[in-house]
């Protein structure tokens, strides 16, 4: 492992002022810790910003709005009894990713920042095609280029829920609508952010409207593997639904774009239906409308697409009110309670 | 079951009961000791450089960089490799494989050790090796099994194995009124025990001290001192713990043997442990197949041939061939059998033994193919099992030594709930729509024995020792051999002080082909018995004891008493004889290996059937095995617990090999980029419920004089083609290759 210098500021301004061009923040570490680890990535700094302090709450904004600290870790923010109760299907997302230990450890800003895990684009010396299946290979979004998916469940629900990134950087503060966090892929693969150099993320904040979704939302993950994996295709989807039709409705898809993939004429198209199985079926069609298989991938496409389906129908059925045991898995049990029933 | 049983209550033998694991405490405690938890003092880091081609040259290291970092103490390269006394491409003892030790600059797979950089630190040695920088004259990898001509293998020697045929061939496919011709492909696999490789050597002049894992101790010993041209007995091992070893601990690695080559140079104590990254490449892995399967059948459903072709990948440098071909010798009684084998050479490590060498990936096409005959035929899977049951070896005629097999098809359908299966696919949904699946295998594995020695001592006081070189990688050694000591002494458990793990002792012989209970036990049952008969010449001469005169009658031994046999009115304790002889101990000694003339006579095998309940989304095509049942005949369980334990881990495994593992490699440049638990994966928790083992009863006599089979393999063989047949059973869609995917039964 490549020697790096390593520093623990107690404030924010200490750590703004600690950074340098080379240098990398370090949360939990789950992700750039293994990242240095295969030499993907050689920080020549680590700002350990976990002692940051007041970046750890959950609270409720005066507008209404749920402002979720920078270093609150995916298990607490799940396990946060109001927040699941808001938001569930961002908990049920949040439940689906890594493991028990992971979560524990792992920060809500760290997850939405996560690199890239196919294999190809961790090497020191990515290539410039594809391989033949491309289950991590996006097929939205890409302009044409090769780029892996966004790893990240998390913030699939998030960017449906038209989430928003608090920053502050040299310049300043500012907010970053999560929509544009993830930029396209440029010329070299893997993919980048537009946070400014030595910007650092103190919150992600969902608005109050995000909040009225709450009993019709799901988060579906599809995978090999029943819990541990990346998805192979996800769907979040939410709907606000008045005298059985659909008043309103968002969905975003997972594992199928550089960046958590919101489909917004899918949703335009729900709006005012009536609730009915050929109509998921239609607007999964119009999201996946724009996909194109990449080194042999095709068959991702109709995952996405009927996953995407499944996931407008879950959500039509209602939030369970106690989330299952395996969260957003096909297995999960689709009986029992609805919340706001 | 309940925990080890408190002394002195016990209900008959030791060998029998459910006794806890003796190390389990000292493993979850973490005060048990493994390999790279050994740090002696002036110790040095050694770290290798993988190659990152997987065919070409080595044409530049930048050792200057390297020798420039503060800590690095040494560079080893080709250039400067100090000379082994022992040939490299030379195989030293059984099992054995050319081993990668910077012999030259040429590269042959990715992840071959290229350069060795020893630091003060662990930090120092791998900031050391990545400032190598290599770079390489790269050709092009073949890592596809299509990627290079097939050659036939020539038989012989350990990893290329025979082909075999028995009967009339070509009259058994002619005789078939129904026949089918399919495809299995299997994927690369890599042991990825929990304990990467390592090692720890010291060397005291030409004495060779080293903490090795190892599945054969005396064999391990043998290997190192022919590659440093000392005496075996000049090696010393320890190995009192393994984390796993699943066929690739029994001999020397490169990496290990360049780390010890470092120690001789440096004259420093060397510590290596490898990266669970490089797991993937110098250290053994089961190769890819592709399997062709044609059999026949008559219009009774009695099949008339079993025709078993494989192809499997194997390294550009030497021959370990997956014998799977060879699965499907000996279990179904067909007229006719053949077994071929064919290689390919690929740009990857040599493969080698892992859990179920050949039968696991046989098995897995075997039946499947099993399974599509039996659709062909339009009967159960499990009626056309029993319509070619086998009452003798096919092929052979030779009887079996035991075979519950019967047994096992009967109890585990029965707990399965076999008998209400449809015939036909895609009949059966859950509750909640999810399509449901039901599909069975056969498990057969052989019951190899290989030879050990062992040596008990009884104490004045009236306890033991017993000690034999033996092995515990996790499978329960530690417990089940002493269960065994401590029968053969008449004693109970924790009278008996056991000591295994280390070359010291007497030779245990290998932890491997499922044979460790039978053998290491088979010496240690000697020993006790050794004793015990030295103990009734000394009481029955001993004209104050109360076997005095007892000479022609039989003794037997029990809670440290002598008896006659069927008059406990007359005994003796251990202890009293031994102080009326002033004798301080009394030592025993024995040994174990099959009888010949009962090897020749007999076929011996383990047997089992495997039911499978899977359940597949019908849209989104994820697959999970929600039920399993395995009943297993494998002679006599030492430990049923510790049985079950061994079972159910080769089960799990049959999940792993049938939905999840594969190594994956970038075709440009040959690299496995999944070589990572992030990206092979292995079952997790929730991919494993509701899995039952049973063990059927079986007196074996032949098999050896404790009856014990072994449990160490056969829970995988049969499970892998279960759960394809129940995904077939749910969905229709027979998937002829392992892994099985989401986006196979989406596009299928």
């Amino acid at each position: 492992m490549k020697p790096f210098d390593f520093v623990q500021p107690r404030t924010v301004d200490e750590a703004l002022a600690a950074w340098e061009p080379g240098a990398a923040w370090l949360g939990g570490g789950t992700n750039l810790v293994d990242l240095m680890k295969t030499g993907a990535v050689q920080p020549a700094k680590l700002i350990d910003i976990t002692r940051l302090p007041g970046l750890d709450t959950i609270e409720t904004r005066a507008d209404g709005a749920t402002r979720i600290g920078a270093l609150v870790s995916n298990a607490d923010l799940a396990d946060d009894p109001g927040f699941a109760r808001s938001f569930p299907m961002v908990a049920e997302a949040l439940l689906s990713g890594a493991s028990g230990q992971l979560r524990n450890v792992a920060t809500v800003a760290g997850n939405i920042m996560q690199s890239p895990r196919d294999a190809f684009y961790r090497e020191l010396d990515p290539p410039s095609d594809p391989l033949s299946g491309g289950a991590s290979l996006a097929v939205l979004g890409t302009g044409g280029r090769f780029a892996a998916v966004n790893p990240s469940d998390f913030a699939v629900p998030l960017v449906a829920l038209d989430a928003v990134v608090e920053v502050r950087g040299p310049g300043g503060a500012r907010e970053i609508a999560l929509a544009d966090l993830h930029l396209p892929p440029g010329d070299a693969p893997g993919n980048s952010t537009a946070l400014r150099p030595g910007e650092l993320i103190l919150a992600l904040r969902l608005p109050a409207a995000a909040a009225g979704f709450a009993a019709h939302s799901r988060y579906l993950k599809v995978r090999d593997r029943t819990s541990f994996a990346f998805a192979t295709a996800s769907a979040a989807a939410s709907l606000r639904i008045e005298g059985g039709r659909i008043a309103e409705a968002r969905l975003a898809l997972g594992a199928v774009a550089p960046r958590p993939w919101r489909v917004a004429e899918a949703e335009a198209l729900l709006a005012g239906r009536a609730i009915d199985a050929d109509l998921f079926a239609e607007a999964a069609e119009v999201a996946l409308s724009g996909a194109v298989a990449v080194g042999g991938n095709g068959w991702k496409i109709e995952l996405a697409r009927r996953t995407a389906a499944r996931a407008l129908a879950m959500a039509a059925a209602g939030t369970p009110a106690r989330m299952p045991a395996l969260p957003a898995s096909p297995f999960a049990p689709q009986a029992g309670d609805l919340i706001h029933a | 079951m309940p925990d080890t049983l408190a002394h002195p209550v016990r209900f008959g033998s030791n060998a029998g009961q459910p006794v806890t694991r003796r190390d389990g405490i000292a493993k979850v405690t973490g005060t048990a000791t493994f390999t790279a938890d050994n740090s002696p003092e002036n110790l040095l880091h050694a770290v290798y450089v993988p190659a990152t081609i997987a065919r070409g040259r080595v044409t530049h290291l930048d050792v200057a960089a390297a020798e420039a970092h503060p800590g690095v103490t040494m560079v080893m390269t080709p250039g400067n490799r100090p000379a082994l006394q022992g040939d490299p491409s030379a195989k030293p003892t059984m099992f054995s494989f050319r081993i990668e030790v910077l012999q030259d600059d040429s590269v042959r797979y990715a992840g071959q050790p290229i350069a060795l950089v020893l630091g003060e630190t662990l930090e120092a040695a791998t900031e050391g090796a990545r400032l190598l920088n290599p770079r390489y004259a790269a050709e092009p990898a073949r890592t596809r099994i299509d990627d290079d001509e097939a050659a036939p293998v020539e038989p012989g020697g350990f990893g290329r194995p025979a082909g075999v045929e028995h009967g009339d061939v070509a009259a058994g496919h002619a005789a078939a009124t129904k026949a089918i011709d399919v495809t299995y492909e299997t994927s690369a696999q890599y042991h990825n025990a929990m304990e990467t490789h390592a090692v720890v050597a010291q060397w005291e002049g030409d004495k060779l001290s080293l903490d090795v894992p190892s599945q054969a101790l005396l064999m391990s010993c043998a290997g190192y001192a022919y590659f440093f041209g000392i005496p075996a007995e000049n090696v010393t091992i320890r190995a009192p713990y393994l984390g796993g070893g699943f066929g690739s601990k029994a001999i020397p690695t490169g990496p290990q043997v360049l780390a010890i080559l470092a120690a001789k140079e440096t004259g420093r104590p060397v510590k290596l442990m490898l990266t669970r990254q490089q797991m993937f490449g110098p250290v053994g892995h089961r190769g890819a197949t592709r399997q062709r399967l044609r059999l026949g059948i008559d219009d009774g459903a009695a099949l008339t041939v079993i025709d078993h072709e494989g192809l499997a990948a194997t390294s550009s440098f030497d021959d370990f061939v997956e014998p799977a071909a060879n699965a499907s010798q000996g279990l179904y009684a067909a007229g006719a059998l053949r077994s071929a084998h064919r290689a390919v050479r690929l740009d990857v490590g040599t493969p080698g033994p892992m859990r179920a060498p050949g039968e696991a990936s046989g098995s897995a096409a075997l039946e499947c193919a099993m399974d599509e005959m039996a659709e062909a035929a339009g009967i159960d899977p499990l009626e056309f099992r029993l319509r070619n049951y086998a009452e003798t070896e096919p092929g052979t005629g030779k009887p079996y030594s035991s075979k519950a097999l019967r047994e096992c098809y009967m109890q585990g359908a029965e707990r399965f709930g076999w008998s209400g299966r449809p015939l036909l696919p895609r009949q059966m949904k859950d509750e909640n729509g999810l399509l449901t699946g039901w599909g069975m295998g056969t498990a057969l594995f052989p019951c190899p024995m290989f030879a050990a020695d062992a040596r008990a001592t009884l104490r004045s006081d009236g306890s033991a020792l017993v000690e034999t070189s033996a092995i515990d990688m996790g499978q329960g050694a530690w417990t089940a051999l002493a269960q065994i000591a401590a029968d053969s002494l008449g004693l109970p458990l924790d009278m008996v002080e056991f000591r295994a793990g280390h070359s010291s002792l007497p030779d245990g012989g290998v932890a491997g082909g499922s044979g460790h209970t039978a053998t290491a036990g088979g010496a240690l049952h000697a020993a006790g018995g050794d004793v015990i008969r030295q103990l009734g010449e000394i009481a029955a001469a001993d004209p104050e004891s109360p076997l005095h005169g007892a000479g022609n009658a039989a003794f037997s031994a029990r809670d440290g008493r002598l008896y006659v046999d069927g008059d406990d009115s007359r005994s003796d304790s251990f202890a009293d004889i031994l102080a009326r002889a002033g004798s301080a101990e009394l030592v025993g000694n024995g040994s174990a290996s099959r009888a010949p003339e009962d090897a020749e006579k007999f076929s011996m095998h383990s047997h089992g059937a495997v039911f499978a309940e899977v359940k597949v989304d019908p849209d989104l095509c994820q697959v999970r095995v929600t039920r399993m049942v395995g009943a297993f005949a494998a002679g006599r369980i030492i430990n049923p617990k510790l049985a079950e334990s061994q079972l159910l881990g080769g089960m799990i495994w049959g999940i792993s090999f049938a939905l999840h593992e594969e190594a994956k490699h970038d075709p440009r440049t040959g690299r496995i980029v999944n070589a990572d638990f992030a990206g092979y994966h292995v079952p997790v928790n929730a991919d494993v419920t509701g899995l039952e083992v049973l063990t059927v009863h079986e007196d074996d006599p032949y098999v050896n004089a404790l009856g014990i089979k072994g449990v160490g393999e056969i829970g995988i063989v049969g499970s892998v083609g279960a759960i394809a047949n129940a995904i077939w059973h749910a969905t229709g869609h027979r998937i002829r290759r392992f892994p099985i995917r989401i986006e196979d039964l989406l596009t299928a």
